[in-house]
C-alpha cells in the first residue's frame, strides 16, 4: 500500500494556468483602478491649477467724491472700466465710507481683471470678451499693465457671482467650523457609546437590538440624515437654518455609527487577557477601560474617527436638506450664522453657466482633496505614534 | 467522597453548583483548601476546574448568564455575600493567568499598579520598596532591577509570567489563584515557576489549575480531580498519584482516558 | 481496565508482565528439577539446573532494563506505577529464589558421595513451597488479592514443615554421628526451601500493593485483611 500516486499532468498544468490567469485579472483590475485615479488627478489638476492663477490689471485709482457717492465706475480711467473687475470696483465706495480721509487721493495699484479679460488672457475658449476690448487687452498685456499672478485671495474670499473675486475662504471656514462641531459631538458620544456597549452592557435582547440598529444606521443613505436633522434640530429645536450648528449636528448624526463601529472593532481587538489581568488585581470596570483598554484601542479609535470625519467633510446631501447649499458669500462669525461648506461651494460653482467657474470648481476640488489627504495622513501618523505592543 | 481532611480551611466550598445559561458546569462541589499549602485542580478540558478557580475571586461575575448556588468561604466568610466588595476581595486573592498578560506598561508600573489604585502605599519610597520586595519574591528582581522602566511586554515569556506573579503578590494577598500558569512556557521557564510556587507557599495559599499531571504531582500538596463538573476525588497528592481511590482518577492519571 | 491512549505503553506493560511470568516459570521449574535431582541422585539434572540459572539472571537484567525505560519515558502513575514498582521488587525475589534453587542443585552435587536419605518430610516441604511459589505467581498474573493473602498466610505452614525437617534431621544426626555431613546438607536444603517460601510471600505482598496500594509487609494477617477491605486507613 506504499505505491505513490501518479499526478495528472494535464490537471496540474490547468491548475497553474488558472493561477496565472487569476494573477493577470488582478493586475488588470489594479491597473484599471490606477488609470482611473491617474486620469482623475490629471484632469482635476490641469483644470484646477489655472484656477489658482488670476489676471491683474494695473490701474490708476481716483478716490473722488463721485465714487464715494456710489458711482463706482468712475474709480478707473474710462477705457479700463471693462477691463478691471466690476466686483472690485463695487467695493470701493464702501471702502471710502469707512476711510473718508482717502477721498481725493489717487494711487496706482494692481487690481483683478474682469473675468472675460481673465479668460481671454489665459487663452481659454469661450472667454466672451468683446472684439474691441480684445485688442486693448492684448495691448495692455504687451505693455505689462496686465499680468498673471498667483491668486492668494482665492483662499480668503467668499463666494461671488463674479468668478474673478470668488474664493473658497468662506466655505473653508464653514467647513472647519462644521467639522469642529461634528467632532466634539460625534467623537465623545460615539466612543462612550461603543465603550458602554462593548465593555459594560449586559448581553440581552435590548442591547442586541441597539447593536443591529447601529450597524444598519451606518448603511443608511446620507440624505436621510439631512431629513432627520431638518426635522429634529431645525424644526423641533429651532436651530437656525443653514447654520454651521445645524450642519455640524446633522453630520455628527451621520458620523456617529461609523465612529461607534470602528471604536467597537478597536476595543474588540484588545486581548481579553489584559482585561482579566486588570480585573484580577481588583481594578474597577471603569479603571480597566480607562487604564488598560482605551490606551490600547486608541490608535484604532483615532483612525476610525478621522476616517468618519473625513467622510463627513466631503458630504453634501444632508447639508442640502439643512440649507447649507445656498449662495452664502460670508464666512460665519458664530455657529448660528448661515454658512456654507467646501463641497457645497464646489457644487454651487459647478452648476454655474459662466465658464470661469469651471476653473474654480476644479480648484475647489483640489483644496478639498488636499484636506482629505492631510486628514488621512494624520490618521496614519496617529496610528503609528499611539500604538503600543502587547 | 469529597475531601477526607477536616479542620480549618483557607478556602472552602459547600455544595457549589454553577450554570452557564442552561449548561451545568459544576455539580455539588464541596472541598476545602488548606492555608500555606498548594492545591492542584486537575481533570480533562471542560471538567469545571478553571470555572471553580475563577469563582474564588468572582471572575465569573463578568460572565452573563452565570448562576451560582452554594457557598464559597474565605477564612470562613462568604465570598458571594452581597456585603462583600468584589474589588476588596480581588485585592486579597491574586490571580495568575494562562497566558502571561503583563500590562503594556513599564515593569515598575505593572507591579505598582494594584497598590496604586487601591491607595495602599502613600509615598514613592514605600512604593519603590514594595515593588522591589514583590519582584524579589517573584524571583525576578536580579533580572530586571536595571530596567524597571522598560516595558513588561519586552521580557521573555517566563519572565513575563513571573512579572504577573509579582503583580499579583504586590497586594500581599492571602491566596494566589493560578490558571494553568505554565501552559504557554518552555520547560525551563516552567521549572522556574514551579520552584517559585514552592517558595511562595510559605507566605501564600496557592490554588493551581493544570493540565499537566506531572506538574500537579511536582508542586502540589493536595490534588483534586474533576470530571464533567463533578469533584471525583480530592486527597494528598502522593496518594492521588500512587493509589487513588476512584477508578476514574486512576484512569485519568495513568492516561487511560476516553 | 480501560486501554491507554498510548497503545505502545499498553504493549510495553503487557510485555513486562509476560517476562516476569516467564521468569517465574523458570524459577518454578528450577525448584522442581533440583528437587527431582535430589530425589533421583541425578547429578546431570543438578548440573542442568545450575547452568539454567544463567537464563534466570539474564531475564532479571532484561526486566530491570524494561522497568527503568518505562519509568524514564512514560512517567507512570497510580496503578501503572505500582505495577512497575512491584515488578522491580518481584524480580529481585524471583532471582533470589532462583539462586536458592541453584543452591539445592549444588547441594545435590556435594552429596553425591553421601546420598541423602529420609527425604519424606523434605518432599512435603518442597511441595508446599512449590505450591506457594506458583500461587504467588498466579496471584500476580491475575491481580488476585485474596489469593495473594492466602499465599502470605501459607508461609506459616512452610515454616512448620521446615521445623519438622530440622527436628527430624537433628534426631538422625544424634542417632548416628556419621550422618552429620549429610545432615548439614539436608538442613541447608531445607533452609533454602524455607527462604524460597519467604520470597514467594514477599511476591504476594507486592501483589497486594500492586492491586490495592496498601503496604502489608510487616503487619499481621488481620490488619492486612482489614487494610484491604478499606476498614482501616493506611497511617493508623
Amino acid at each position: 500500500m506504499n505505491e505513490t500516486f501518479k499526478l495528472d499532468e494535464n490537471l496540474l498544468r490547468k491548475r497553474y494556468r488558472a493561477e496565472k490567469r487569476f494573477h493577470a485579472y488582478g493586475i488588470i483590475a489594479i491597473g484599471l483602478a490606477l488609470a482611473f485615479i491617474l486620469f482623475f488627478f490629471i484632469d482635476v489638476l490641469s483644470k484646477g491649477i489655472p484656477g489658482f492663477q488670476t489676471v491683474q490689471v494695473q490701474v490708476e485709482v481716483d478716490y473722488s467724491q463721485v465714487v464715494a457717492d456710489g458711482n463706482y465706475r468712475r474709480v478707473v480711467q474710462k477705457d479700463l472700466v471693462h477691463i478691471a473687475s466690476r466686483g472690485w470696483m463695487r467695493t470701493v465706495p464702501m471702502q471710502l465710507r469707512n476711510h473718508p480721509e482717502m477721498i481725493g487721493t489717487k494711487e496706482t495699484i494692481w487690481v483683478p481683471a474682469a473675468f472675460r479679460v481673465n479668460q481671454y488672457i489665459k487663452g481659454n475658449e469661450g472667454h466672451g470678451l468683446e472684439q474691441k476690448y480684445q485688442a486693448l487687452a492684448d495691448e495692455l498685456y504687451k505693455q505689462g499693465t496686465i499680468r498673471k499672478a498667483i491668486d492668494w485671495h482665492f483662499f480668503t474670499r467668499g463666494d461671488s457671482k463674479l468668478p474673478e473675486i470668488a474664493g473658497v475662504g468662506a466655505s473653508l471656514v464653514g467647513s472647519l467650523v462644521v467639522m469642529f462641531i461634528t467632532m466634539i459631538l460625534a467623537v465623545p458620544i460615539g466612543v462612550v457609546t461603543a465603550v458602554y456597549l462593548e465593555e459594560f452592557s449586559p448581553d440581552n435582547m435590548l442591547t442586541r437590538t441597539v447593536e443591529v440598529n447601529i450597524n444598519n444606521l451606518a448603511a443608511i443613505p446620507s440624505i436621510l440624515f439631512g431629513l432627520l436633522g431638518l426635522a429634529i434640530f431645525i424644526n423641533f429645536f429651532g436651530v437656525p437654518r443653514s447654520s454651521a450648528l445645524a450642519g455640524g449636528m446633522t453630520l455628527a448624526l451621520m458620523t456617529l455609527p461609523i465612529i461607534i463601529i470602528s471604536t467597537r472593532a478597536a476595543l474588540r481587538s484588545v486581548p481579553n487577557s489584559i482585561r482579566e489581568g486588570a480585573f484580577g488585581v481588583g481594578a474597577s470596570g471603569l479603571q480597566v477601560v480607562w487604564h488598560h483598554v482605551l490606551p490600547l484601542a486608541l490608535p484604532g479609535i483615532l483612525t476610525g474617527s478621522i476616517i468618519g470625519l473625513a467622510q463627513a467633510l466631503g458630504e453634501t446631501a444632508p447639508l442640502l436638506i439643512v440649507g447649507m447649499m445656498a449662495f452664502i458669500p460670508e464666512a460665519p462669525l458664530s455657529i448660528y450664522q448661515a454658512s456654507t461648506v467646501l463641497p457645497a461651494q464646489i457644487y454651487t460653482w459647478s452648476s454655474d453657466s459662466i465658464r470661469a467657474f469651471g476653473e474654480l470648481t476644479a480648484a475647489g476640488v483640489i483644496v478639498l482633496l488636499t484636506i482629505m489627504l492631510m486628514l488621512n495622513g494624520l490618521a496614519i501618523w496617529l496610528r503609528q505614534h499611539t500604538s503600543r505592543t502587547w | 467522597m469529597a475531601n477526607k481532611q477536616t479542620g480549618n480551611f483557607k478556602l472552602e466550598t459547600r455544595n457549589v453548583e454553577l450554570w452557564y445559561n442552561k449548561f451545568q458546569a459544576l455539580k455539588g462541589i464541596s472541598l476545602g483548601i488548606r492555608e500555606h499549602h498548594v492545591t492542584a485542580f486537575i481533570g480533562p478540558s471542560g471538567c469545571g476546574k478553571s470555572t471553580l478557580l475563577r469563582c474564588f475571586n468572582r471572575m465569573n461575575d463578568r460572565v452573563d448568564d452565570c448562576r451560582i448556588t452554594g457557598e464559597f468561604l474565605i477564612d470562613g466568610k462568604d465570598i458571594y455575600d452581597p456585603k462583600v466588595d468584589v474589588v476588596h476581595l480581588r485585592s486579597n486573592i491574586g490571580m495568575v493567568f494562562q497566558k502571561p498578560n503583563p500590562f503594556p506598561k513599564s515593569i515598575f508600573e505593572n507591579v505598582a499598579y494594584a497598590p496604586r489604585i487601591h491607595g495602599v502605599v502613600k509615598n514613592i519610597a514605600d512604593m519603590n520598596n514594595l515593588v522591589e520586595e514583590s519582584l524579589i519574591k517573584a524571583g525576578l528582581w536580579e533580572e530586571v532591577k536595571d530596567k524597571l522602566q522598560q516595558p513588561g511586554t519586552a521580557l521573555s515569556g517566563g519572565q513575563q509570567q513571573r512579572l504577573c506573579i509579582a503583580r499579583a503578590i504586590a497586594m500581599r494577598p492571602g491566596v494566589i489563584l493560578m490558571d494553568e500558569p505554565c501552559s504557554a512556557l518552555d520547560p525551563l521557564a516552567t521549572a522556574k515557576i514551579e520552584e517559585l510556587i514552592d517558595e511562595l507557599k510559605g507566605t501564600f495559599t496557592i490554588v493551581i489549575v493544570t493540565h499537566n499531571m506531572q506538574q500537579a504531582a511536582r508542586v502540589s500538596d493536595h490534588t483534586a480531580f474533576f470530571y464533567l463538573g463533578n469533584l471525583i476525588e480530592m486527597n494528598d497528592t502522593h496518594t492521588i498519584f500512587t493509589a487513588p481511590g476512584k477508578q476514574q482518577t486512576e484512569d485519568y492519571i495513568t492516561g487511560r482516558f476516553g | 481496565m480501560a486501554q491507554h491512549t498510548y497503545k505502545r505503553y499498553d504493549e510495553e506493560l503487557g510485555t513486562l508482565k509476560e517476562r516476569v511470568l516467564s521468569m517465574g516459570g523458570l524459577v518454578e521449574s528450577a525448584i522442581r528439577r533440583s528437587m527431582k535431582a535430589l530425589n533421583q541422585f541425578d547429578v546431570e539434572k543438578a548440573r542442568k539446573v545450575i547452568s539454567r540459572d544463567k537464563a534466570i539472571n539474564a531475564l532479571e537484567v532484561e526486566i530491570d532494563e524494561m522497568t527503568r525505560t518505562l519509568l524514564a519515558l512514560r512517567q507512570p502513575a497510580a496503578g501503572d506505577l505500582r505495577f512497575i514498582i512491584s515488578t522491580i521488587k518481584i524480580v529481585t525475589d524471583l532471582e533470589r529464589a532462583g539462586d536458592l534453587a541453584e543452591g539445592i542443585a549444588e547441594a545435590v552435587l556435594q552429596s553425591q558421595d553421601h546420598p541423602l536419605t529420609h527425604l519424606d518430610s523434605m518432599n512435603s516441604l518442597s511441595d508446599a513451597v512449590c505450591l506457594q511459589v506458583s500461587a504467588s505467581l498466579d496471584a500476580f498474573a491475575r491481580g488476585d488479592v485474596e489469593a495473594a493473602l492466602a499465599c502470605v498466610e501459607s508461609d506459616k505452614r512452610v515454616n512448620k514443615l521446615f521445623k519438622s525437617v530440622q527436628r527430624e534431621t537433628l534426631s538422625y544426626m544424634i542417632e548416628d554421628p556419621r550422618q552429620i555431613t549429610t545432615g548439614i546438607i539436608t538442613m541447608n536444603i531445607g533452609r533454602y526451601l524455607e527462604r524460597i517460601g519467604d520470597h514467594a510471600a514477599n511476591i504476594s505482598e507486592m501483589v497486594v500493593y500492586m492491586v490495592k496500594g496498601h503496604d502489608i509487609r510487616h503487619v499481621d494477617h488481620e490488619t492486612a485483611a482489614a487494610l484491604i477491605k478499606g476498614t482501616l486507613a493506611d497511617d493508623e
